[in-house]
């Protein structure tokens, strides 16, 4: 049996770190993902409406987003907006404010989908009934709507909570620095420590996501 | 904005644009080849196989790439599995990419109905002569938005490449700001290089797409 490292974990409260180091991620991606579902849920009803400007907005805004790499976006909040305003914005508050910026835009176009996905018929019965716009949205969209929702916006903090790793290259000590640190820190005890600590690093992540992506799963089959 | 400064530096981005171009193909052909296989392994439930393949999407699907990077680069070689940055870059990324497009290809073999297989079995085509001419063509073209989406999104993960000491196009950008403090600069060649490769795979994806909207057959 080689020695694959995995005793580093036991010592002192390296493991109690390297969770530490998993709630920092987490933390980021849980705000960015909060004011994203809020904020997409109104960007998204705004263009719902055809040929509205909202809508113009948010297309102009997602083809950005589809085109750039998360983290282009996040060196041009990091470096560029630092540089060019003349203030100070630490590696978490840029992460925040670019995943926020994507998740909104995603999430509005979610919710632009499912509202739109509607048969306008439905819109126009009840509108013939007697319903004021709140209303229709009240009992009529929103049900329907947010089924549709549920189980593409839980994907959608998936993939915040994987794509807020790349965080560490902002210099914010999140779980893929509390490793580095662990493994340099016993360097000479144990050799092997970046494998069993890395392997540690990647089961986290997984034991993080995947009952988010087996939720939305479920969820999609069911309520399909 | 000092227009001296990019001339001298632009041959060095080029360079790194290379880099990011070469690793990124590799990696998403590789990917591309994983997802067949592996699609194959769950639409014929070949025993064994199809376990290994569901774990595998499982896995690959609920980690990040930079974190499998990492493992792959300064984990592995503990073990005695040694990779070079750029083979580790192309790994990690066939290893990523290769769940997102085994789903996409599965799916599209989904989409086309049973019954198209069973008429052209009792037509007298054999299983292979069925898949060829009548699944595949089908699937191919419900599978290719979601492919071309996958290609695009593979592209833009490459950078994270620069984490495993990769010369990318992050990593000179990087470079430069670290040196020379010059950020407009550098933020600039950074995003134009990326946009002259994803814009054109994101306008032939779009393209793709609207023409083969037409290619449903009774779906």
């Amino acid at each position: 049996m080689p020695d694959l490292g995995l005793e580093v974990l036991w010592k002192g409260k390296n493991f109690a770190r390297l969770l530490g180091g998993l709630w920092v991620a987490l933390r980021i991606s849980l705000i960015s993902a909060g004011i994203s579902v809020l904020a997409g849920i109104l960007l998204g009803i705004a263009a719902s409406r055809k040929r509205s400007v909202s809508s113009v907005v948010l297309r102009i805004w997602l083809s950005v987003i589809h085109v750039m790499p998360q983290m282009v976006l996040l060196f041009l909040m990091y470096f560029g907006t630092t540089r060019a305003f003349g203030w100070n914005l630490s590696g978490e508050a840029a992460a925040v404010i670019v995943f926020s910026l994507w998740g909104t835009a995603e999430m509005a176009d979610l919710v632009r989908g499912a509202v739109t996905s509607i048969p306008v018929i439905q819109r126009e019965s009840v509108e013939a009934l007697g319903l004021k716009p709140g209303q229709i949205y009240r009992w009529i969209i929103l049900p329907q709507a947010v089924r549709r929702l549920i189980p593409l916006s839980i994907n959608l903090i998936t993939r915040m909570i994987k794509t807020t790793s790349l965080v560490t290259l902002l210099g914010v000590v999140e779980i893929l620095k509390v490793a580095q640190q662990i493994i340099e820190a016993n360097r000479k005890a144990s050799p092997n420590a970046a494998f069993g600590v890395y392997l540690t690093v990647f089961v986290m992540y997984y034991l993080a996501c995947r009952p988010l992506s087996l939720a939305a799963k479920k969820l999609e089959k069911q309520w399909r | 904005m000092e227009w001296d400064y990019i001339e001298k530096v632009l041959p060095l981005y080029g360079k790194a644009a290379w880099l990011t171009l070469r690793t990124g193909t590799a990696g998403i052909l590789l990917a591309a080849l994983t997802g067949l296989l592996c699609a194959a392994a769950l639409h014929w439930r070949v025993p064994v196989l199809r376990w290994i393949t569901s774990a595998y999407v499982e896995i690959s699907r609920n980690t990040p790439l930079l974190v499998q990077l990492f493992f792959i680069y300064y984990g592995l070689p503990k073990i005695g599995i040694r990779t070079d940055p750029e083979t580790c870059g192309i790994a990690g990324l066939a290893f990523l990419g290769g769940s997102y497009m085994t789903e996409a290809f599965r799916s599209g073999v989904e989409a086309v109905d049973r019954i198209q297989e069973e008429s052209a079995l009792s037509l007298g085509l054999t299983r292979l002569q069925a898949f060829l001419h009548v699944i595949f063509p089908q699937a191919a073209a419900i599978s290719a938005p979601a492919f071309m989406a996958n290609v695009i999104f593979l592209m833009k993960e490459t950078s994270v490449f620069s984490a495993v000491s990769l010369m990318d196009l992050m990593f000179t950008a990087k470079d430069q700001i670290g040196l020379y403090y010059r950020t407009t600069e550098s933020l600039f060649l950074l995003v134009s290089a990326y946009l002259l490769i994803l814009l054109p795979l994101s306008l032939l994806g779009s393209l793709l797409e609207r023409r083969l909207r037409h290619a449903g057959f009774g779906t």
